[in-house]
């Protein structure tokens, strides 16, 4: 077991031994002798995971960090180095990140904004962390953003899938790897036309809050432009277990698809309830009845069981891609843990990746240096083909799979087959497209704290 | 003095002692040592101790006075948090008006949850205000999310106006401060191989606390607080003296609305960032079991409860297995791995459990809260010697529950 | 029409589900006089009986299929049920197939179990405390249940389907002379409408009608008599809690197909469950099963697009509303008795 803790705090001990009692002013605990927020000076660096430990997605967030302890131990040289082999990038040597040794700190955020951004905030001031990386919803994700950009440290969110996290929240210290609802609906709708057609009427049903609002703007829009009719939408509580009453109207609508635009815990009881209401045996418009589930959590659709066979929704990455990136990093984490990774495994992996690989580009801890290294850079073999990290929203840009309930698993991780692989150019969008925050989004200017 | 007598006043120098010397007392352990992962001393925890102690002494004037239960208090924070926070983004990020405005509308919305909930008591009492706080955090994570920012929140922005501020620099961010001196700034003070923390912001809501704490004795002590008592010890005696006790106990309500509204305000003040969920129900009955931890009806016992909820919150769900390896690693590998599957499910991810044992086991032999158990451990340790004149003292200090 | 119907089935369904655990509470109330905040989490742990069933019928040994390979490219581990073993591949699948009905068997003595340790080891001691106390003690009860549940099955959901007799929906439409395909059901919640409606009529019958149950009724209308006659009514009393954890865990273990069951599932319905026993009037048996019924209609109508286009919002916050406006204009709740905890 490694034995030293030594935090920026212990260093910041050993350098000013001499003078016993001295006082420092600082801000945001940053050092004046150091150039930014939280400098390493020993020989390690501290990086922060914050990931729901408790609440309806702790086991999301358990899976999160399964991903980022692989990802320290590839970064410091040990395991088989997973995608660090196959990365376009070949600047990490496995000596850790500009040969300082990796050491993490963990925390939970609950899925709460305020948790999350006290537990972040205990990394920097406390633990010395360098940069903070984690989540499971985007109010998290959009919280400990704007914390990460007034403190002066990098945020590489987790999963977080609203338009917002990089569209009008969108900040210079903050970036995502993950995609987000306009990539969705852009990937799904041409899958749904050419499989259902394209004279469809759909009915919506909405989480009543952010990330829902973005998801059914972007689905409608996507299937809207393609002849699709809206006939109602619907907004549901987040706090909602049975929707039933929500159900029950779908089929006097006259409309023939339902589309869920749920997660997490709603997704599953909304997807139960749907197919216990036998909606998919019926026949409306002398049509199948069809449901749609824009976000595949494979990790959450466990929950909902057989339901998900033969729904279609969309998701950022999934085990059975047979590029070399996901198949080494399926290997090394399988043999780990002994079960397949989820897409949220492996947008943390991902994201711990680049920002290591980007520090060893720009030479320096320093915030502004590693965003200036990630903006506008291109890289492969992570998994999901050439990636493009945008300078003008710090959203990454890569192929988005559709995927679709399988009918006939062969064991409890394999509940999703890859419909589609949409290349990249059909999910870009403009900086300043009006379902991301518009002309009005800026990301501000980065921070280096100090 | 401060029209205290001499027990509640060296009370009061007691709290402020702890309060100014809290960067000492909460870094016992030097930086490198592994006991380190148990030092609180850091600004973020520290604010957090004292903003969730001045919420949990205003609720104890309601609860611990007058004894009723409401459990619905989370919904004032939140009004407080939402109208600091519009305070910033609308006219400065200067902490004073921020504050003063939260405590307002906090003590506005009390006054008007106060009043229709008051109309009945006991459990009634608590399901009313369950209500009104349930349907405040419903309706601001929905249909209010223009005001309140839903999900996500509000937070300032480079966009907002702040009138009074002028425009920012290029570059710069807008940072909560008082007459311009950033609520995160802090001194570093580095003794051997420890380090203190002194962090202004820490200090402004330890000034608040104080004051409250202040306060709260004042009115313990009034004429007003025995009204309080006597609702809680039988109201129909007071109808049939003549008193009615509605007024008392709006009183009361919405002393304590204000209280959480100053929490709240504060909150935004050290973290600028508000969120509905600030508002669940969840966050009401923390409050309640905060009190009740620390002692319900006693002056100090709930900053007591709040700050061990707190510690356990930040420090407790931190400790991961990795550390536990660590901690453990001089011992042979068999018993190294038996004593971290015993301890795991107790830290870190399984805090919850932790609270919960600890709080059951709080409620069922130590019903006056961790000041009961103080008073037991002083009495155990004085001895048979000072048990005559330590008997009446502590029936003047008998949690009032 | 149809959508009022439609509405009101859907009301049946929801408030058969609040009735069942009101119903439970207030049993422990009228005869207790304590405030069980952890009869949520009996509800839940109902539920995780249906789980662990299924999970004991489906406990299996492995075989290695040489045809086929796993994730990792490694031969594919087939799980075979012992059960198939046992009574051959099709009746062994049908016995896996009917493990949530199976459970009521397994949930029976197990929720009575856990009822009577829960009186005799904590809630005795709690008789003579404050109603903050017992709150507070419950919830922290409650909290260490479902931590532990969480500790042994995770935090997502876990699907525990129906029998396959009960999959699909009974068309009311067709069979009441509307059109096909308007007004349809699912089956299993029919079921658990006639399920709760069975429960209910039996505790009721229970109390009303044997010997047992009057001596409980006299001691819920006057404990200290009943006592002085002679009868050992605690011990009757101890009982009662084992039967309404009963009652809780056989709602959680018929309401398991309808959601998947995860561990905070008992916290969703805690708060839902009060509002439902202090409308109906504390202590009162039938305004629980009444009050959960009218909260539940009203929950459902709420929920329409026609109602949320006029008053957006008003299904989060319908049932609160009722509540504060019930608790207003009638003090003790629909049907409830003077003078209950109103001190």
């Amino acid at each position: 077991m490694s034995k030293t803790n030594l935090t920026r705090r212990g260093v910041l001990k050993t350098s000013a031994i001499a003078g016993a009692g001295l006082a420092v002013p600082t801000i945001f605990t940053a050092s004046s002798a150091s150039a930014f927020t939280n400098e390493p000076m020993g020989s390690t660096v501290t990086l922060g995971f914050n990931v729901p430990q408790s609440g309806p997605y702790a086991d999301e967030g358990a899976d999160e960090l399964r991903a980022y302890e692989l990802a320290v131990e590839h970064l410091n040289g040990g395991g088989d180095g997973g995608m660090m082999n196959t990365f376009s990038s070949k600047e990490l040597q496995g000596n850790g990140i500009l040969g300082k040794k990796v050491e993490y700190v963990t925390g939970d955020t609950q899925t709460k904004s305020d948790a999350a951004r006290a537990s972040a905030k205990s990394m920097i001031e406390k633990d010395g962390a360098i940069m903070i990386t984690g989540g499971s919803s985007s109010g998290v994700a959009v919280a400990v953003q704007a914390l990460c950009q007034e403190a002066g440290v990098i945020f590489m969110a987790g999963l977080t899938h609203s338009n917002d996290t990089t569209g009008k929240d969108r900040k210079a210290n903050g970036f995502r790897h993950f995609f987000n609802s306009y990539m969705s609906g852009a990937a799904l709708a041409p899958v749904l036309a050419a499989e259902y057609g394209t004279d469809r009427k759909a009915y919506h049903l909405t989480a009543d809050y952010n990330w829902g609002y973005t998801t059914e703007e972007a689905v409608r829009a996507s299937t809207e432009a393609l002849g699709w009719e809206t006939v109602n939408a619907v907004k549901t509580p987040l706090t909602a277990t049975d929707f039933s009453a929500y159900i029950t109207p779908v089929l006097q609508s006259g409309a023939d698809t339902l589309v869920l635009n749920h997660y997490g815990g709603n997704m599953v009881n909304s997807l139960t309830n749907a197919v216990q209401f036998g909606l998919r045996d019926k026949q409306v418009n002398g049509k199948d009845f069809q449901i749609v589930v824009p976000l595949y959590s494979r990790l959450m659709a466990r929950g909902a069981g057989a339901n998900v066979k033969g729904i279609f929704g969309s998701t950022n990455w999934h085990w059975s891609l047979q590029d070399e990136g996901s198949k080494a990093f399926v290997k090394s984490f399988g043999e780990k843990y002994g079960f397949p990774p989820s897409q949220a495994a492996h947008t943390t992996y991902v994201q711990t990746l680049l920002y290591a690989d980007a520090v060893q580009r720009a030479g320096s801890f320093a915030p502004c240096a590693v965003a200036e290294a990630l903006e506008d850079y291109e890289f492969d073999g992570l998994g999901n083909g050439p990636t493009l990290y945008r300078a003008d929203d710090h959203q990454c840009f890569k192929d988005v799979l559709v995927v679709k309930g399988k009918e006939n698993p062969q064991s409890e991780f394999d509940l999703l087959e890859i419909v589609e692989v949409t290349p990249v150019e059909q999910v870009t969008y403009p900086p300043d497209h009006p379902q991301m925050g518009g002309a009005d989004a800026t990301l501000g200017t980065c921070n280096n704290g100090a | 003095m401060l029209g205290l007598n001499k027990k509640d006043l060296k009370l009061l120098l007691i709290v402020a002692v702890l309060a100014i010397l809290a960067p000492f007392i909460l870094n016992p352990f030097p930086e490198d040592s592994a006991m380190a992962q148990f030092n609180a001393g850091y600004p973020d925890l520290m604010q957090r101790f004292v903003i969730f102690g001045i919420f949990a002494i205003g609720f104890n004037i309601l609860f611990g006075l007058t004894g009723y239960l409401s459990f619905g208090h989370a919904a004032f924070l939140g009004v407080g948090s939402y109208a600091a926070i519009w305070m910033m983004k609308l006219l400065t990020m200067n902490v004073i008006p921020a504050i003063m405005l939260s405590v307002l509308f906090a003590g506005l919305f009390s006054l008007i949850v106060g009043w229709i909930s008051l109309r009945r008591s006991g459990i009634y009492f608590a399901i009313l205000t369950l209500a009104f706080a349930q349907m405040s955090y419903s309706l601001a994570y929905s249909v209010l999310t223009p005001i309140t920012g839903g999900e996500t929140g509000l937070q300032p922005k480079v966009t907002d106006p702040r009138i009074l501020d002028g425009t920012l620099p290029q570059g710069e961010t807008a940072r909560a401060n008082i007459f311009g001196l950033e609520m995160n700034s802090s001194y570093d003070l580095i003794v051997g191989g420890w380090l203190f923390t002194f962090n202004v912001g820490y200090y402004i809501a330890a000034i608040a606390m104080l004051a409250s704490f202040y306060v709260a004795i004042r009115i313990f002590r009034s004429p007003f607080g025995t009204m309080l008592r006597a609702v809680k010890s039988n109201q129909t005696r007071m109808y049939y003296t003549g008193l009615n006790a509605k007024p008392y106990t709006l009183a009361a309500f919405v002393i304590s609305g204000m209280y959480a509204g100053l929490a709240g305000g504060l909150l935004v003040a050290m973290d600028t960032q508000a969120g509905a969920e600030r508002m669940f129900w969840t966050a009401s009955g923390e409050v309640v079991l905060m009190t009740i931890l620390g002692g319900a009806g006693t002056l100090i016992g709930p900053v007591l409860g709040a700050g061990l909820i707190k510690y356990m919150e930040n420090i407790l769900s931190k400790i991961n297995k990795d550390i536990l390896h660590q901690w453990f690693a001089f011992l042979p590998d068999g018993l190294e791995d038996f004593i971290i599957t015993i301890v795991y499910p107790f830290i870190g991810k399984g805090w919850h459990l932790t609270l919960g044992l600890i709080f059951m086991g709080v409620v069922i032999f130590l019903p006056g809260g961790l000041v009961e158990g103080g008073q037991r451990i002083a009495r155990l340790f004085r001895g048979k010697k000072a048990k005559e004149s330590d008997s009446d003292k502590s029936t003047q200090s008998t949690p009032a529950e | 029409m149809e959508a009022i119907i439609l509405q009101i089935l859907n009301g049946l369904d929801k408030g058969s589900a609040y009735a069942l655990i009101a119903l439970g509470l207030t049993l422990i109330f009228g005869t207790l006089g304590v405030v069980n905040f952890a009869h949520g989490a009996l509800f839940m742990i109902g539920a995780f009986c249906a789980v662990t069933l299924s999970r004991i019928l489906t406990a299996s040994r492995t075989v290695i299929d040489e045809t086929k390979t796993d994730f990792l490219g490694n031969p594919l581990k087939v799980d075979v049920p012992h059960v198939y073993d046992w009574f051959g591949e099709a009746a062994g699948a049908t016995i896996i197939d009917w493990a949530v009905p199976l459970s009521i068997l397994f949930a029976i003595p197990v929720m009575m179990l856990i009822g009577l340790i829960m009186e005799r080891g904590l809630i005795k001691h709690f008789y003579s405390r404050p109603h903050a106390d017992q709150i507070l003690v419950t919830f922290g009860l409650a909290i260490v249940l479902q931590e532990i549940i969480k500790y042994f099955y995770g935090a997502n959901p876990i699907p525990t389907p129906a029998p396959d007799a009960f999959r699909g929906s009974f068309d009311f439409g067709a069979a009441l002379g509307f059109d096909p395909n308007v007004i349809i059901y699912p089956y299993w919640r029919l079921v658990y409408f006639a399920f709760a409606a069975v429960i209910i009529g039996a505790v009721f019958a229970f109390l009303q009608f044997t010997t047992f149950g009057m001596v409980v009724r006299a001691g819920m209308a006057d404990r200290e008599t009943v006592g002085l006659l002679g009868i050992d009514i605690d011990k009757r009393f101890t009982l009662m809690f084992g039967l309404a954890a009963a009652v809780a865990g056989l709602a959680g273990v018929m309401y398991a197909p309808i959601n998947s069951p995860n561990y905070h599932m008992g916290m969703d319905f805690l708060v839902l469950s009060f509002v439902v026993v202090v409308v109906g009037g504390m202590g009162s048996l039938p305004g629980a099963v009444a009050a959960g019924f009218l909260l539940g209609i009203l929950e459902s109508f709420a929920s329409m697009g026609a109602v949320l286009e006029v008053l957006p919002g008003i299904n989060q916050i319908i049932i609160y509303l009722v509540a504060i406006i019930i608790l207003l204009t009638r003090p003790r709740g629909l049907m409830g008795r003077k003078g209950v905890m109103e001190e």
